[in-house]
């Protein structure tokens, strides 16, 4: 029996959702007029909030992306008197590169609602115990899962991420039910149990991993090893964070929560929309929130969207899960990496632009291995001088990405050039 | 005498070390001392050629990353605790010996030894003071 948080919107006709969708957006283009940067927006591209008064006007919107986010850093994009607003989150990245989204309170309730929908389409239920096993702070995840189980009434484990045998302890002790975090920790998380022989003291039924790409092949591998259903979950800081998107039981891809967000996919070159079931570049529009308001963002994350029965009884569009990004950007271990960063780091600390990112997943754990090309300046003929080196860029690296990196130099000129312009990113990852 | 030492930055992968070697055989030079200090990743190699300037140039141009660094040889009787005396002369005054490695000899009774320390010209006082004989050119490059 599938349980539903909110059946009237999971579950509601397409006409019915679409009248609430068309008289949310047309509020929402009014209510992010007030914004000057909509409203040069708008009157740079000839629209009017006027124009906007139903799903089916949404194309005529102008598209925003990361650099406008980036621009208007940091109030340039709040909706509402700061006064409104109770909570910033921010994405992972540089100062430079830097998103910060504003919630108002009721934004931060619809986003606890979407992700209580995803609890409880895992299975959830206010007598479950909900392991948050992302990491709590700037970045959505903790919160995010957090805000979801207490909306459930599950009792809530704020673990954060690391110390996993800490993790593992509470898990045993506690007999948490669902283990949230991203994909790559539950693997590991499955490694470690097993290698402590207390997987028959684990009493999780369900997962719900996200902030990262994986494959049928890893969750199959974790529901084995854990001797759970794992389900995948989509969201990004700019939209309002986990919970944009949730699996439900038939595990087919993520349902999107549609009375919140608007969901185009579209040619990443020309920008029009595309039919369901056709890939292309997802783009979101927030519908309900009043803090960050975004319209028509791009997310650069490439999906197919489509909306067919769903055996849950759920009538939201579903999201496949994701096949790529239109831009370099690399989410490693659930961060957010540019090579960009990588390269700041390393010309900051001296070195020349000839580095090489290697990204591997190894025991389902993702690994970053920068190889950066010695220089005749940065030589010292005193191995502690090239380990101190090596050591500042880890340090900085860590610093900026909140990443381990492995720094290895290399002779000159080993990195590989093809047709002279050096292959600066190998991921390895199957995913 | 103080002599300069070449330092040349070698992965640690297998061959790269031959490559170097290789290279310097190929230029007909002779390693008259030689040390390696590796890391799991790099290592450094020192070594003491005649013509340090040429060779130097010689293996920059063939794409290594090459330093020359000013080191000391000393020149001390081939008996045991002779090394040990530099050494306590040295440790005494507060000078850090960086590293230090040996020479291929010729001369039965003589041992040369290269030392690296901070300051060359506050060793080379301590050094006389002791008696210790630095190695001359001939000691060296014979």
């Amino acid at each position: 029996m599938e349980n539903y948080y909110q059946p009237d919107m999971e579950c509601a006709p397409y006409e019915q959702l679409r009248a609430i969708q068309g008289a949310r957006l047309k509020e929402n283009v009014r209510h992010a007029y007030d914004i000057p940067f909509y409203k040069d927006l708008l009157d740079k591209n000839g629209v009017k909030p006027e124009d906007i008064r139903s799903v089916d006007d949404l194309h005529k919107l102008p598209f925003i992306t990361k650099d406008n986010l980036r621009d208007a850093y940091p109030y340039g994009l709040l909706g509402v008197p700061l006064s409104e607003a109770v909570r910033i989150q921010s994405t992972s990245g540089t100062t430079g590169r830097r998103v910060v989204a504003f919630y108002t309170q009721a934004d931060i309730d619809l986003w606890d609602e979407c992700c209580a929908r995803a609890i409880i389409a895992a299975g959830g239920t206010k007598d479950d115990v909900v392991h948050v096993s992302y990491g709590y702070g700037l970045f959505t995840g903790g919160p995010g899962l957090n805000g979801g189980s207490h909306k459930v009434g599950s009792l809530t484990l704020p673990m954060s991420s690391g110390n996993t045998a800490r993790q593992i302890q509470f898990m045993t002790d506690l007999r948490s039910t669902i283990l949230c975090c991203t994909p790559s920790y539950a693997a590991y998380l499955a490694e470690s149990i097993h290698e402590a022989g207390l997987i028959d003291q684990i009493a999780l039924k369900a997962g719900i991993f996200g902030a990262e790409a994986w494959s049928e092949e890893m969750r199959r591998d974790i529901e084995s090893k854990l001797r759970i259903k794992a389900y995948d979950i989509y969201g990004l800081t700019e939209i309002s964070g986990p919970g944009v998107s949730f699996e439900c039981s038939e595990q087919t891809g993520m349902h999107i929560n549609e009375d919140h967000f608007l969901s185009e996919i579209i040619d990443p070159q020309t920008g029009r929309q595309l039919p369901y079931g056709e890939k292309g570049e997802l783009v979101l529009t927030c519908i309900s929130k009043k803090a960050f308001p975004l319209l028509r963002y791009r997310t650069r994350d490439i999906c197919v969207l489509t909306r067919n029965k769903c055996s849950c009884g759920r009538t939201l569009v579903k999201m496949s899960r994701l096949m790529g990004r239109t831009d370099d950007m690399l989410i490693i271990r659930g961060v957010n990496v540019f090579p960009s960063q990588i390269e700041t780091v390393i010309i900051n600390c001296g070195f020349e632009a000839n580095y090489q990112i290697i990204v591997d997943r190894v025991n389902y754990t993702d690994s970053l291995d920068v190889h950066i090309e010695m220089t005749p300046d940065m030589f010292s003929d005193e191995v502690r001088d090239i380990e101190k080196t090596e050591k500042e860029v880890v340090d900085k690296l860590r610093s900026m990405l909140g990443l381990t990196a492995k720094v290895t130099l290399v002779a000159p000129k080993s990195i590989t050039r093809s047709e002279g312009k050096a292959v600066r990113i190998i991921d390895k990852r199957k995913i | 005498m103080i002599l300069k030492q070449l330092s040349v930055f070698v992965e640690n992968k297998l061959g790269k070390l031959v490559d170097v070697v290789e290279a310097l055989g190929q230029e007909g030079i002779d390693i008259r001392a030689l040390s390696i200090a590796d890391t799991s990743d790099f290592g450094i190699l020192r070594v003491i050629v005649s013509g340090p300037d040429d060779v130097a140039a010689l293996l920059r141009e063939q794409g290594y990353i090459v330093r020359l660094t000013n080191v000391l040889a000393v020149s001390l009787p081939d008996a045991p605790g002779s090394l040990a005396k530099v050494l306590r002369a040295l440790s005494d005054e507060n000078i850090n010996v960086e590293y230090t490695y040996a020479f291929v000899s010729h001369n039965e009774d003589k041992a040369y030894v290269v030392i690296k320390v901070e300051n060359n010209e506050h060793a080379m006082q301590v050094l006389a003071k002791h008696g210790v004989l630095l190695a001359d050119e001939e000691d060296i490059y014979k």
